[in-house]
């Protein structure tokens, strides 16, 4: 076929792409990424329910992975597995592995704590501390042991950090409570970062946001990847696309019974998972069809 | 299409005002006098309180009540110094509030963040039964086993009296323990849980959650309890009367000496053999009056520091 001929080109006219939105970013971008987490059969309980079965999948150094997938799919718990906040809820138990550089993160000689130092998490609502805005950055370097040298300098890099120094550094002293939710978030963004962790949790960061904050977190959240890597629960499948460099997609499956568990479905380059899905039910997930 | 839906036949005039609806002003009467009543109940304690006080003030020089170090109304030699009954007073509730502090939070602080479901479920119904045994009980514990078993063990020559100020400070804290505790445990497990996932999520250990982030935005209950203690421990009369006993003479210098609290002086003297309109008569109001400013003014000022510390989590 020629492109002189328009009849011949609208009937072999390309598939419209799945979604309108632009990837932005993708997970081979010339440089070679170790696997920071990885997911070895990871099945999670609560109690005698199996919340989310048979994981396999690894988290990439420097780069934004994102799970998406309908309500009940269990990213949010594989996610709180990752850093082991599952352990303080009575009855949660993870089976299988996860490695973090290779050392199993439940092995018996591992302290969650000190874990949680390099593997620190953001939550869909924004909890800032009930203190003030310098309070709230140093607390972690504080309970932590942190030897710092400037605790004024630290709160500032970390503010800075977060593209949050401009609009709060005439008023540290003042509570956090009187911030935006937007500017709150960034806060507990700033806050996870001032204890210099390697990798960063985020559990639907925007959710409780509008639009105009929602876009400075994703443009913040590009910045980070270059110095974390970043793992992202979310909701919002544009989101995933815009920010993320892998995209792992969940859904709930029915077993033979009839019980419902989490179920990754396919895990991708955020570009291919989003134009060229491998399976069925990422496409019909991601066109909107279901879900 | 247009549904067949039938509606009642309303006329217009049938949302306008004009149906009466007596229940309403029923109830709100009966609610505005309830309101009033214990409002009036109040104003009519401290007029009954402060018109004797007046009274005895016109004839015992405000200066001498608060200065002079011998309380002796009903001795032939009559002095009227209120030091001893608030020094008395002073001890016992000090001691009462250094136990009843860090044992009330530290359970509190258990029960909140440390015990299984399990745990709480048994313990903090039993914690708030203790809170109802009886003070008269507290008082007799205090006299017929505390005490003997402190003599036993006081480490110097000098013993502690039949009936002290320690023993009954120390009665007085096991009695407030679990009103602290329990009201303490519930401002505390009111923290949102968010706030605590945010301090584990930043390495915090339990302790630090507890200490760092729940206790100072649980602070303004934890104050409240701790006031609450301190004025029934103020108030409290049986035990101090039972256990530290009701001589008033002198100044009490050390705890364990047997003294009479402000307290327990009102009821002591207030037994029925005064002739009523005599001085020793107005000596219980003036002390009752006492009693009544010291617990207000506490009560503000620790008002006034709850609104400076506490950090609001709303």
């Amino acid at each position: 076929m020629t492109p002189s001929d328009p009849k011949d080109a609208a009937m072999t006219h390309p598939a419209p792409p799945l979604i309108t939105t632009s990837v932005r970013l993708s997970a081979d971008d010339g440089v070679a990424h170790e696997p920071v987490l990885t997911l070895k059969d990871i099945s999670v309980f609560y109690g005698g329910y199996e919340a989310v079965r048979g994981v396999d999948m690894d988290m990439a150094g420097n780069q934004i992975t994102a799970l998406i997938g309908p309500s009940g799919c269990g990213k949010s718990t594989v996610l709180r597995s990752l850093n082991r906040m599952n352990d303080l809820i009575p009855g949660a138990r993870v089976a299988g592995t996860i490695s973090y550089h290779g050392q199993n993160l439940y092995a018996r000689e591992v302290d969650p704590i000190e874990l949680r130092r390099r593997i620190g998490m953001v939550f869909q609502k924004p909890n800032p501390f009930p203190k003030s805005i310098y309070d709230n950055i140093a607390y972690g370097p504080r309970v932590t042991g942190m030897k710092v040298t400037s605790m004024n300098d630290l709160v500032e890099q970390a503010l800075r950090d977060a593209a949050l120094w401009d609009e709060v550094k005439d008023k540290l002293k003042q509570s956090a409570l009187a911030l935006s939710g937007g500017q709150q978030q960034r806060l507990c963004i700033a806050r996870t970062i001032a204890v210099r962790p390697e990798v960063i949790l985020m559990d639907e960061p925007c959710s409780a946001l509008d639009p105009i904050a929602t876009g400075k977190i994703e443009d913040l959240m590009i910045n980070l990847a270059a110095d974390y890597t970043i793992v992202i629960v979310t909701h919002n499948m544009q989101q995933a696309a815009r920010v993320s460099h892998r995209t792992a997609f969940f859904t709930a499956e029915v077993d033979e019974a009839g019980v419902r568990h989490g179920r990754l479905v396919e895990y991708e380059d955020t570009n291919k998972l989003f134009t060229n899905p491998n399976h069925k039910r990422t496409e019909d997930y991601i066109t909107g069809r279901f879900g | 299409m247009a549904a067949d839906i039938t509606r009642p036949d309303v006329p217009a005039a049938g949302v306008r005002r004009g149906r009466s609806r007596p229940g309403e002003r029923i109830i709100e009467t009966l609610l505005v006098v309830a309101a009033v009543v214990s409002v009036a109940t109040t104003i009519g304690i401290m007029a009954s309180l402060f018109i004797p006080t007046v009274e005895f003030f016109g004839q015992v020089s405000i200066v001498e009540f608060f200065t002079k170090t011998m309380w002796t109304p009903l001795f032939a030699d009559k002095h009227y110094g209120v030091l001893p009954l608030l020094v008395a007073t002073l001890w016992v509730t000090a001691i009462a509030i250094v136990i009843a502090v860090p044992l009330g939070i530290g359970a509190a602080i258990y029960l909140s963040e440390y015990a299984r479901p399990g745990t709480r479920k048994v313990l903090k119904p039993v914690l708030e039964i203790l809170a109802g045994i009886p003070t008269v009980v507290y008082g007799f514990f205090a006299l017929t086993f505390l005490n003997p078993v402190l003599i036993d063990w006081w480490p110097t020559a000098n013993k502690p009296e039949f009936q002290n100020l320690l023993v009954a400070g120390i009665a007085m804290g096991i009695m407030i323990v679990p009103t602290v505790a329990s009201l303490s445990e519930d401002a505390m497990s009111a923290v949102p849980r968010s706030l605590r996932e945010g301090a584990y999520a930043l390495a915090s250990t339990k302790m630090q959650v507890s200490t760092r982030v729940v206790v100072p935005a649980a602070l303004s209950g934890i104050v409240a309890a701790i006031v609450l203690g301190f004025s029934r421990a103020l108030g409290e009369t049986l035990i101090v009367t039972i256990a530290a006993g009701l001589k008033t003479a002198d100044v009490p210098t050390s705890p364990i000496q047997g003294a009479a609290t402000m307290t327990s002086y009102i009821a002591g003297a207030g037994q029925g053999d005064l002739p009523v309109d005599s001085l020793e008569y107005l000596t219980i109001f003036a002390v009752g009056a006492t009693l009544f400013v010291f617990t207000f003014g506490l009560n503000a000022l620790s008002i006034r520091l709850v609104r400076k510390f506490r950090e609001v989590y709303e």
